[in-house]
C-alpha cells in the first residue's frame, strides 16, 4: 500500500458531485495524523449550482445532464479559486460512483476523469450515501449516531457495525423526498429553490385540520407510495370543492401539513426503533430533506425523550454537495484506496452497505 | 417490548418517568421500568396476587407526533396487540398471554416472560467464541443430534447449539403464519429465550453432550417465546409473510453479522414447520430482489 499520503501532515480533496440536480465541487483540507482523533476536517471551498426545472415538473436525466456539463467547468474555477489553493496543492480527485441518475453521474465522472488525466492525480469513486453520512459526523461531532438519511432518492435508517454502514429500515418503494417532491408537482408549487422547501413553508400556514392519510410503517421500514396517492387524490377532491373531515374546506397548506406530520412521524418511529434495537442515543439526519425544520424538531423531540440528541446540519451540508464527496473520498484515500482510471465507472445500484469502512474502527 | 440491552438498569430509571395512572395504585411492590422500547415502557408489576408477575406495557404519548395521529395509532395498535397475541395464545404459539387492558389510556398487562432476548444470548454465545469459527476442533461428536435437513449441517459441532436456536426460530416464525398472523417487526430484541428449567429439554438437543460443550450451549437453550406485538397485524397473504420473513433476515444480519451465514437453518426449519412456506419463501425472493433495488437514486 502506497503510505506516503498518511504520512502528509496537510492532505487536501477535490470532490465532484452530481447524482441528481445539483452540481457540487468542493474543496477539503484534512490536517494531522490519519486517524488520529485530533485530525481535522476544514472546508475550504464548497460551491453548488442546482438545476431548476418549471413547476408542475421534476428534472429529466437528459437535462440535468446537459446542465451539469455546462456548469462543470464554472462551478470547479469557483471551487478552486474560492479555496485559494493550486493545482499542485490537491492530492486526489473525488467522484460520485452512485448511487444516483445515470446520465447526470455519468458526465461528472467524465469530468473528474478529464480533471484526473489532466493534472496528474489519483482518482477516489466515492458512495454518495457514505458522503452524505460522513460529511454529517464531521460537521455536527457526532460520535456513533444513528442515522436517518432521507432526500429525493434515498430514505435509510443506517447503524455502523463492524466496518460497514448498515441499513436497518428503508423505504419499500419511493423515498419521502421523491414523495414530497411529487405531491409539489400535483399542487403546482415552485421547484426553486427545492419542492420541499416550499412545501415546508406552504406547510406552516396549514394545521387547522389534519387530514386522514395512511400510515404505513412495516417493521423498521416504511412505503410512501400509498401515501402520495391518497394525497393526490385529497388534492383532486380539494381542486372540486371537496369538505374535510370538519366539514369546512380545505387548503393546499393544510394538504401539505398534514403529509409532512405523517410521513416524518413514521420517519422518526423507524429511527427511534433502530436507536432502540442498537442502543444508542444520538441520531444524524442527513440529505435533501434532513434541512426539514419540522423534521428536525420532530426528531429532537423523540431524541430527548429517550434521554439523547439530535444532530443535524443546514442547506449547505445536507443538500447534494461536492465537499462531503471530497471527505469521504479523501477518508478513503488516506486509508490506501484508489480507483484506477480503468475502473472509474459510475453505477446507479450502489448500496450503503456495500461500501468497506476502512477508516473507522 | 423490545427488551434494553441492560437490565440492570432497572430501579434508578422507576423515577425518571411519570407513571402511567394505572402504576399509581396502591400496591403490594413498587412496579419497576424494565426498558424504554421504541414503541413504549414496560413495566414489571403483578396482576391481581402480589406472587403473579406480568408485564404492563405502556405507550406513553409521543410529543414529537400530531396528537390527532397520537392518539389514533396509539388506540389501535393497542387494540390490535391485544387480538392477535389472544389469537395467537389460542392457536399454540408462543406468546404471552394478555391479562388486562385499556386501549384508550395506552396500556396493557402482559403474562411475565421469564429470560433473556434472543438477542442477548446469540451474542453472549458468539462473544465467548474464537474469531475464526470454522476453525473447529474435532471432538469426536459426529453422531450429534443434528435435525435432518438443518442447512448447516457441514459447519460443523461447535456451531450446534446456535444452529439449534436458529431451528427453534424458524420453527416458531412458521407456527405464527400458520396462524394468520405476521409480526411486523420480528427480530433477535423480540424473542425472548424462556429457560427450560427442571422440566428437562423438550427436543433432547445438548442432552447428552459432553460437560465443557454443555456450558457453552446453556446460554442458548430455551423456548423461543414472540413478544412486541405493537406492529403485527392478522394476515395471510404471501406478500406479507415474506416480509416479516426479510425484516428478521435483515435484522439478523445487521445484529448478528458474524452468524448471518446460518439464517438459511431458521428458513429451512420454517419450511418444514408452515405447509405454505414454498410460496412465502419464493415471494421472499421477490422481496429480497425489491430490497435490492432500492438503492436508485441519490
Amino acid at each position: 500500500m502506497d503510505n506516503t499520503i498518511a504520512k502528509k501532515k496537510r492532505r487536501i480533496a477535490l470532490g465532484c458531485e452530481g447524482s441528481a440536480n445539483k452540481l457540487g465541487i468542493g474543496v477539503i483540507l484534512h490536517e494531522g495524523d490519519v486517524g488520529s482523533p485530533l485530525a481535522t476536517a476544514t472546508v475550504l471551498s464548497n460551491v453548488r449550482h442546482t438545476f431548476v426545472s418549471p413547476p408542475g415538473t421534476g428534472f429529466l436525466p437528459k437535462d440535468t445532464a446537459r446542465h451539469h456539463r455546462s456548469f462543470f467547468v464554472r462551478v470547479a474555477k469557483q471551487a478552486l479559486s474560492d479555496a485559494g489553493i493550486s493545482i499542485a496543492d490537491i492530492d486526489c480527485i473525488c467522484y460520485t460512483k452512485g448511487p444516483g441518475m445515470g446520465a447526470p453521474l455519468t458526465s461528472v465522472a467524465v469530468a473528474a476523469r478529464t480533471l484526473a488525466l489532466l493534472w496528474d492525480k489519483e482518482l477516489v469513486g466515492v458512495n454518495h450515501c457514505v458522503g452524505h453520512i460522513e460529511m454529517g459526523r464531521a460537521i455536527t461531532g457526532a460520535a456513533h449516531p444513528v442515522v436517518l438519511y432521507v432526500s429525493g432518492g434515498n430514505t435509510q435508517v443506517i447503524a455502523y457495525a463492524e466496518q460497514r454502514y448498515r441499513i436497518f429500515g428503508e423505504t419499500l418503494d419511493i423515498a419521502v423526498g421523491n414523495c414530497l417532491d411529487r405531491f409539489a408537482r400535483t399542487l403546482g408549487i415552485s421547484n426553486d429553490p427545492a419542492p420541499g422547501y416550499n412545501i415546508e413553508q406552504l406547510a406552516k400556514q396549514g394545521g387547522r385540520v389534519l387530514l386522514d392519510l395512511p400510515y404505513a410503517v412495516k417493521g423498521m421500514d416504511c412505503s410512501f407510495s400509498g401515501i402520495l396517492t391518497r394525497a393526490d387524490e385529497l388534492a383532486a377532491h380539494m381542486k372540486a370543492g371537496g369538505v374535510g373531515p370538519d366539514g369546512e374546506p380545505f387548503t393546499p397548506a393544510d394538504l401539505c401539513f398534514s403529509l409532512q406530520e405523517t410521513v416524518f412521524a413514521m420517519l422518526v418511529e423507524i429511527t427511534e426503533r433502530a436507536m432502540a434495537h442498537v442502543g444508542s442515543s444520538q441520531v444524524l439526519i442527513v440529505g435533501g430533506v434532513g434541512c426539514n425544520e419540522r423534521l428536525q424538531e420532530m426528531m429532537g423531540a423523540m431524541a430527548a425523550d429517550r434521554g439523547g440528541s439530535v444532530y443535524a446540519t443546514d442547506e449547505r451540508f445536507c443538500i447534494d454537495n461536492g465537499i462531503m464527496i471530497a471527505h469521504a473520498g479523501l477518508l478513503a484515500y488516506e486509508t490506501g484506496f484508489r480507483t484506477p482510471i480503468n475502473e472509474s465507472t459510475c453505477t446507479q445500484r450502489f448500496r450503503t452497505d456495500e461500501v468497506l469502512v476502512k477508516w473507522r474502527k | 417490548m423490545a427488551t434494553s440491552s441492560s437490565p440492570s438498569e432497572t430501579p434508578t430509571q422507576s423515577q425518571q418517568f411519570p407513571l402511567p395512572k394505572v402504576l399509581t395504585y396502591p400496591a403490594s411492590a413498587p412496579p419497576t421500568l424494565i426498558t424504554q422500547g421504541a414503541e413504549g415502557r414496560l413495566y414489571k408489576t403483578t396482576h391481581l396476587t402480589p406472587d403473579r408477575p406480568c408485564a404492563l406495557k405502556y405507550r406513553p404519548p409521543k410529543a414529537y407526533r400530531h396528537p390527532i395521529l397520537d392518539a389514533r395509532l396509539t388506540k389501535a395498535r393497542l387494540s390490535s396487540e391485544a387480538k392477535v397475541l389472544e389469537r395467537c395464545w389460542r392457536e399454540g404459539v408462543p406468546v404471552p398471554a394478555v391479562y388486562a387492558m385499556d386501549p384508550a389510556a395506552g396500556w396493557m398487562m402482559l403474562e411475565w416472560i421469564e429470560g433473556v432476548p434472543v438477542r442477548m444470548a446469540i451474542n453472549e454465545w458468539l462473544g465467548e467464541r474464537p474469531e475464526e469459527e470454522e476453525e473447529e476442533e474435532d471432538q469426536g461428536q459426529q453422531d450429534k443430534d443434528i435435525p435432518p435437513g438443518a442447512g448447516e449441517a457441514a459447519a460443523g459441532e461447535e456451531e450446534a447449539p446456535l444452529v439449534n436456536l436458529m431451528r427453534r426460530i424458524g420453527t416458531v416464525v412458521g407456527a405464527l403464519h400458520r396462524t394468520g398472523v405476521v409480526h411486523g417487526d420480528l427480530t433477535t430484541s423480540n424473542m425472548m429465550l424462556r429457560p427450560w428449567g427442571e422440566k428437562g429439554q423438550p427436543n433432547g438437543c445438548a442432552a447428552s453432550e459432553e460437560d465443557q460443550d454443555k456450558q457453552k450451549g446453556k446460554v442458548l437453550e430455551g423456548d423461543v417465546v414472540l413478544i412486541d406485538f405493537g406492529l403485527a397485524t392478522q394476515s395471510m397473504s404471501d406478500e406479507d409473510r415474506a416480509v416479516d420473513l426479510y425484516v428478521l433476515e435483515r435484522a439478523f444480519a445487521s445484529t448478528h453479522p458474524r452468524a448471518e451465514r446460518l439464517f438459511t437453518t431458521v428458513l429451512d426449519s420454517y419450511r418444514e414447520a408452515f405447509k405454505k412456506a414454498p410460496s412465502v419463501l419464493a415471494k421472499l425472493e421477490d422481496v429480497r430482489m425489491r430490497g435490492r433495488k432500492r438503492s436508485m437514486l441519490g
